[in-house]
């Protein structure tokens, strides 16, 4: 049933709140300045407000719930003791533009959460300012833009990246003033060296590639392609969303990438929060360091301290200094695990990955399986097998099941794609009852695929119709509905 | 093994049989050996879950600014958060869910922020909102890049009574695409100055970008910036504190095109400075232009009332290189922590909350005046305001830090002895007299 919304159950004289007394003289407003009419916020008492978004609540599915094998999103459990760490008032109740010398615990943790992430990479230099992976990859064109502009490197304005890559790589390029120049893949799912070589050249800003790539394949030829780049006076970033498959077991540094970002909210196991939020900090080499978001976090004999305004720096992506509060998650994360706990995390993430695939044998598709995935892999969906069904109705009736579905439609590169990670934290029992579930549609897919075109049936609502929210486009709830 | 990897050593060789290798590095040998780590990553010794509290303790511990008395804002606020904000931000329906992508298993979340988005239209005096931005310096920025897709124009005027920070974003964004910028300065009242705008306006412009309050906590004339913006076929962009839209009148009823901001002071912690979310709202004729995520209501197959992320195909996912912007992760559950403070502060409490903000600041101006500080501007402010202090600001800062307050920024480009105060209805009329008298006592010494 619909949870109405607040607005609906509203009645003047409810208030949700206890404010104290005003203990001083009241100042008038002036009256040409004053908000008169009324605003529209729901009337309502905390009691109505506490069961609302309980009950919405119980309309969501979530990791505690079960699986969530979204391919390139890791989403992995996310333990509670770091979110009350978080919350310690010390340093939660910490006003951004505070004096140095009053947050040195905080600063203390950034520079050394900061140093990590350094050591994972294989890198110098880290600015934890951006707030989500796209932000990250932002972040990591204008330092490869700067660099070129201080070698009086005008021309140098395309990006070249594989045909597999995630929207916001060609997204993030236009906004960094960059035009996209893509690159083939081959037939064993890798990016084609012979294609790189061919288009890199004077023009060449970056090469951007996700490595794992969104296939769930190594680039075995990584060193070959990121030197062909740099031979050429290019500079390489790697899209670091997939790092979850390399922790201990290779550093984008060694690559012969010059900067990388991570997703604290994928691989260091801080909450998604439906949507956000996530932070993606920026890891580079020493060519690009001077040209780093203000401010960075500095140690020096006096303490911790943020830097003042660098001139070679590109400039501020924030108000602040970041989503501090995923900082402080990220680094209780890699604390608890250490090195040989983050290689187990590696581990166990490639080994689950490969479990599934090898359940889904003979079952699904697997389109490039030439030999072990890392973290993830792309399945195709029934059509390939020409049943005539879509992988949207494959999605909707796990839902059925009791699952969320994996990443459906992407890459871009295999037709009716399934992308699938399962991450370290879930058990094979969990595995084997997703496999189970998706093997199980497999068989109505033949026999009863109604079941597939008519799920999901089990859910809080049935399949919602997209097309009429776009074309009547309802983003707010109607004054005269409440 | 650790306590987040489930599949021991007896599991791991049944799962690798299935997988048909022998050990888990035949998992790896795609990694060429030259790039193949040897040993283990240098990272200091795994810790216990005591022991961690333990550190995280210690480091609270070393930090001091939390048991300060903050009077400081400029984008960040100390407000009360009711506790019910918290209980509903640890459910892990809401924290540990991905985006709503499967919208069937996901209307918690999607009918949450369809509620935000109508609060936050409602604040904003607009027809539509979107989900949410990172922050309000980059939902700015975001703002200028869209009036640009609106209007066609290249160039946007920005006022120079905006905070620096988020003027610094805006370029940060702006510069990269070949887009120019320019500064339309503040008069000696501390306001836009209109008859600079009206002349800059001729080199055309897509839009004015002007904050109210502004960095100073000076209420601007928003109708009059619309106009001009307005003759010069210009947007108007206004960055708001959302807590001043509870006594004064609502941006978008007085004609800006977008407003943004940032949802800090409705129940999100100062957290020094994140995670936050920006908030930007429109009217629904500038939807398409818009950047981020939008939600829609809808039906499903039985007609029953739902909702689904709308207008996709402005986004990166579907896209790509002709996204409007290259957001993705936003800061949903911070959307959420301002919905649920919204809906419990109510029509009523906001508007309290707002009223004790103005009300409490004007009682510590006056104050402050009366113990000897200057105004600097004379227009009306709400809850923030400026004024120069007998001493050097940097000075008496460390001052007052000492004797247990977080006084006003310093405002280096107001002058060496300017501050920034700002006040919330946090503030008691105890902590004022005594904040009032280690001021007198600080400048006193300074002098």
């Amino acid at each position: 049933m619909m949870e109405k919304t607040l607005f609906s159950t509203s009645c003047p004289g409810r208030i949700g709140v206890s404010l104290p007394v005003c203990d001083v003289p009241e100042t008038e407003i002036p009256a040409e300045l004053a908000r008169t009419g009324e605003i529209g916020l729901p009337q309502v008492t905390e009691g109505q407000v506490m069961r609302h978004f309980v009950r919405l609540s119980n309309k969501n599915y979530n990791i505690e719930k079960g699986i969530y094998p979204l391919g390139s999103c890791t989403m992995k459990y996310n333990p509670r003791l770091h979110e009350a760490l978080a919350r310690i008032p010390g340093l939660a109740a910490v006003h951004p533009l505070s004096p140095d010398r009053t947050v040195q615990g905080t600063l203390e943790l950034m520079h050394a959460l900061g140093t990590c992430l350094c050591e994972i990479t294989g890198f110098s230099a880290v600015t934890l300012q951006p707030a989500a992976g796209a932000q990250g990859e932002f972040t990591g064109l204008m330092l490869i833009r700067s660099a070129h502009l201080a070698a009086l490197e005008t021309g140098r304005d395309k990006v070249l990246m594989p045909d597999s890559a995630h929207g916001t790589n060609p997204a993030t390029s236009t906004m960094a003033g960059m035009k996209v120049v893509p690159v083939k893949s081959n037939d064993q799912g890798m990016v084609d060296v012979e294609d790189v070589k061919a288009k890199v050249g004077p023009d060449t800003a970056a090469l951007m590639l996700t490595n794992p790539n969104t296939l769930g394949l190594f680039e075995s030829n990584i060193l070959e392609i990121t030197e062909a780049v740099h031979r050429a006076g290019g500079l390489n970033y790697m899209d670091g969303a997939n790092m979850n498959a390399m922790l201990g077991v290779a550093r984008p540094g060694d690559m012969g990438f010059d900067v990388c970002h991570l997703n604290l909210h994928k691989t260091f196991s801080t909450p998604h929060g439906g949507g956000g939020p996530g932070s993606g900090p920026v890891c580079c080499n020493a060519r690009l360091e001077p040209y780093l978001p203000n401010p960075l976090v500095v140690k020096d004999k006096d303490g911790y301290a943020l830097s003042g305004m660098s001139n070679t720096s590109f400039g501020r992506l924030m108000a602040f200094h970041g989503n501090i509060g995923v900082l402080y998650r990220a680094y209780a994360y890699i604390r608890t695990l250490g090195a040989s706990g983050l290689r187990e995390v590696t581990e166990g993430a490639v080994v689950n990955a490969n479990y599934l695939k090898a359940r889904l044998r003979g079952h699904y598709p697997v389109p490039f399986d030439n030999g072990p995935c890392m973290h993830e892999f792309v399945a195709g969906g029934p059509e390939m097998a020409g049943l005539g069904l879509k992988t949207l109705d494959v999605a909707k009736r796990l839902l059925d099941y009791g699952f969320h579905a994996p990443t459906v439609y992407f890459p871009l590169i295999v037709k009716e794609a399934l992308m699938m990670e399962p991450t370290e934290t879930e058990t094979m029992e969990s595995i084997d009852e997703f496999a189970d579930a998706l093997i199980a549609i497999a068989r109505e897919a033949c026999e009863k695929p109604h079941l597939l075109t008519d799920a999901p049936v089990n859910t809080p609502v049935l399949r919602l119709d997209e097309v009429k929210a776009a074309k009547e486009l309802v983003v707010v709830e109607p004054r005269e509905e409440s | 093994m650790n306590r987040f990897v489930p599949n021991c050593k007896t599991l791991r060789i049944r799962m690798l049989e299935e997988i048909g290798v022998n050990k888990v590095e035949d998992l790896f040998t795609h990694v060429p050996g030259q790039v193949r780590m040897k040993g283990l990553l240098n990272l200091p010794p795994a810790m216990s879950e005591m022991e961690l509290v333990r550190e995280y303790t210690r480091l609270a511990n070393i930090n001091t600014s939390h048991e300060l008395v903050c009077f400081r804002g400029a984008g960040s606020y100390d407000h009360f958060i009711p506790a019910a904000v918290d209980s509903i931000l640890t459910r892990s329906e809401f924290f540990t869910a991905y985006t709503p992508y499967q919208a069937e298993v996901s209307q918690g979340t999607l009918q949450a922020i369809f509620e935000y988005q109508t609060m936050i239209a409602r604040l904003c005096g607009t027809e539509a909102a979107n989900a949410g931005m990172y922050d309000g310096a980059s939902a700015t920025a975001e703002a200028a890049l869209m009036s640009m897709r609106v209007t066609g124009v290249d160039r946007v005027l920005v006022a120079g009574s905006l905070n620096p920070s988020y003027r610094e974003v805006i370029e940060t964004y702006l510069v990269p695409g070949g887009f120019q910028i320019n500064e339309i300065p503040f008069g000696p009242d501390g306001l836009l100055d209109l008859d600079a705008a009206r002349a800059l306006m001729q080199g055309g412009s897509a839009s004015i970008i002007l904050q109210s309050p502004n960095y100073f906590g000076l209420v601007e004339n928003i109708a009059r910036a619309s106009e001009a913006a307005r003759a010069g076929n210009a947007l108007l962009v206004v960055v708001a504190d959302p807590i001043s839209l509870g006594v004064i009148q609502a941006p978008g009823e007085l004609g800006a095109d977008i407003v943004v901001g940032d949802g800090q002071p409705l129940g999100i912690p100062m957290g020094f400075g994140g995670p936050y979310a920006g908030f930007l709202a429109t009217s629904m004729a500038h939807l398409r232009k818009m950047p981020g995520r939008i939600i829609g209501r809808t039906e499903d197959r039985a007609g029953n009332v739902g909702f689904v992320m709308t207008l996709q195909t402005r986004e990166q996912h579907i896209r790509r290189e002709k996204a409007t912007s290259n957001i993705c992760t936003n800061q949903a559950l911070m959307a959420l922590a301002n919905a649920v403070y919204l809906s419990l502060t109510g029509e009523a409490g906001f508007r309290e909350i707002a009223r004790q903000c103005y009300h409490k600041a004007h009682y510590l101006e006056a104050g402050l005046v009366k113990a000897g500080a200057r105004r600097i501007f004379t227009a009306p402010f709400v809850r923030e305001f400026a004024l120069r202090l007998p001493g050097d600001a940097f000075e008496l800062e460390a001052r007052l830090v000492s004797a247990g307050f977080l006084p006003g920024l310093p405002v280096p480009g107001l002058g060496n002895d300017a501050m920034l105060f700002a006040v919330t209805e946090k503030r008691t009329r105890e902590e004022m007299d005594a904040f009032i008298g280690a001021v007198s006592k600080a400048c006193g010494e300074v002098r």
